[in-house]
């Protein structure tokens, strides 16, 4: 009995008493900004990443093999530093001037995850076959073209799976973001344990982190198999 | 309506084709046989420029594509390609297969493109299947698709790239119905294959390639009843 009167005292001082809850539903409310904003800029800038790439693959374009050089660089240096280390230079120095602390948590998650997602997406790419473009170009279909209605679509498809890790692993990387002064959830638990001198609220704070994570492998479940309609027999 | 000259292809260190010298005329039917590694399928790639020629030159018509200011998509929009492993695209629907390249390149609107699709289906007998996709399909079923596909284009050419090597031999002979069906409409074809009995009755000139030239050439009786190379003869003594 002593165990749950114990928890009692500890639900009511650390959610309860002064509203607490609402630290942490503010602090959730910033992690899913946050997540939300940075996958978004990750897929956008991975996919330019991995499609810039593959152009310049067998292409002797000057401008195409710049950028291609610049795209091998953001990723070398984006997978070989610690986010937040760069998550400092954003906001210290790159971004010192923005007021607010979530958009450049934004920008500087968002430019990490792009890396990788840039990887997966040439993953992807490469796991469509080869014939698949052939028969598009043999049609008469621009390389571009061909990409967008045809291995694009294929591509996506494969790396769902990997996609799906990597966002899970982005929605779990912002808990970094209280460094660089955003509240967000685990953020939350600390200004809440910094009042109540109890260190159980990060079981309710871990509590919501894999609530959101089970969800999201739920729905990106889902999307998977709509996705896999089309070939069944393959 | 094309003309080789002089056609080189190397893959590394490994010369392919090692100086080819063709002219093909509208209407031909020209069937290419020879043992694999003889570099049949790459001259059959070079000449949509799906590999690029290392030297030599492809006049089609009366451009030289080669060339690398000529928009190679306009003159592909005009040669036709069939594939051994049929490269249907997996993501679209049998109709949409059919559809893509003439919606995109503007040729027919939707509805024109589909209607002119359907009919093509009926033709080889596969009408029901337009809402169905490749990975439902039987091999012989994905190469008839795969060839009205490249008719929905209206080519000039059509170009097979052993088209039924990769079939269960039970489904050999639709696919080949279907091109023997073509060639009858008088469309020119190039094709590569192994299938004998196809080159004998719908080929105008066959082709005997080997370690990366043509060995001989003339039309199908000639060319099956009086081989003049030692190569051919050893060639067609094991494959007839």
């Amino acid at each position: 009995m002593e165990f749950f009167d114990s928890l009692k005292a500890f639900f009511y001082s650390s959610i309860i008493e002064q509203d607490r809850y609402k630290i942490i539903i503010s602090g959730l409310k910033n992690t899913l900004i946050i997540s939300f904003f940075a996958t978004i800029l990750g897929i956008a800038l991975g996919m330019i990443v991995a499609v810039t790439k593959y152009f310049a693959k067998g292409n002797g374009n000057v401008i195409l093999k710049g950028f291609d050089k610049l795209c091998s660089l953001y990723i070398t240096v984006v997978r070989g530093t610690p986010v937040m280390v760069q998550l400092f230079i954003w906001s210290l120095v790159v971004l010192a001037s923005w007021t607010h602390a979530i958009p450049v948590a934004c920008i500087g998650f968002g430019f990490n995850s792009g890396a990788y997602v840039a990887e997966i997406f040439r993953a992807g790419i490469e796991a469509v076959d080869v014939g698949q473009e052939e028969a598009g170009r043999s049609l008469g279909l621009t390389r571009i073209s061909t990409m967008k209605y045809i291995v694009m679509p294929q591509a996506i498809k494969n790396i769902l799976p990997a996609l799906g890790n990597e966002f899970i692993t982005l929605l779990k990387e912002t808990s970094v973001a209280g460094y660089i002064a955003v509240n967000d959830l685990t953020m939350a638990g600390s200004i809440i344990k910094s009042n109540t001198w109890d260190g159980r609220i990060y079981f309710v704070i871990a509590l919501i982190y894999l609530v959101m994570v089970m969800a999201i492998s739920k729905v990106l479940k889902t999307f998977e198999r709509r996705l896999a309609k089309g070939d069944k027999s393959k | 309506m094309i003309r080789v000259s002089n056609l080189r292809k190397s893959f590394g260190d490994i010369e392919v084709l090692r100086g080819i010298d063709y002219e093909i005329e509208k209407g031909e039917k020209i069937v290419i046989v020879g043992p694999s590694g003889s570099g049949k399928s790459t001259f059959l790639r070079c000449l949509n420029l799906l590999e690029r020629p290392t030297s030599g030159d492809i006049w089609f018509e009366k451009t030289r594509i080669t060339d690398k200011k000529v928009n190679i998509n306009a003159i592909r929009e005009q040669m036709g390609m069939v594939f051994q492993q049929f490269n249907l695209f997996n993501n679209l629907k049998i109709i949409d297969n059919i559809t893509l390249a003439p919606i995109k390149h503007k040729l027919q609107t939707k509805e024109q493109a589909v209607e002119s699709a359907m009919n093509l289906l009926e033709r080889v007998g596969l009408k029901d299947k337009a809402e169905a996709y490749p990975s439902q399909l039987s091999g012989g079923q994905k190469q008839r698709i795969a060839i009205v596909r490249s008719l929905a284009m209206n080519p000039k050419v059509m170009l097979f790239d052993e088209p039924t090597s990769a079939l269960d031999p039970e489904m050999v002979g639709e696919v080949l119905d279907v091109m023997k069906e073509l060639a009858e409409t008088g469309m020119t074809m190039v094709v590569v294959t192994h299938e004998m009995g196809f080159a004998r009755e719908v080929g105008t000139k066959v082709l005997f390639m080997d370690d990366g030239i043509i060995v001989e050439e003339s039309n199908p009786q000639e060319f099956f009843g009086n081989p003049q190379s030692p190569r051919l003869k050893d060639f067609l003594s094991k494959v007839l």
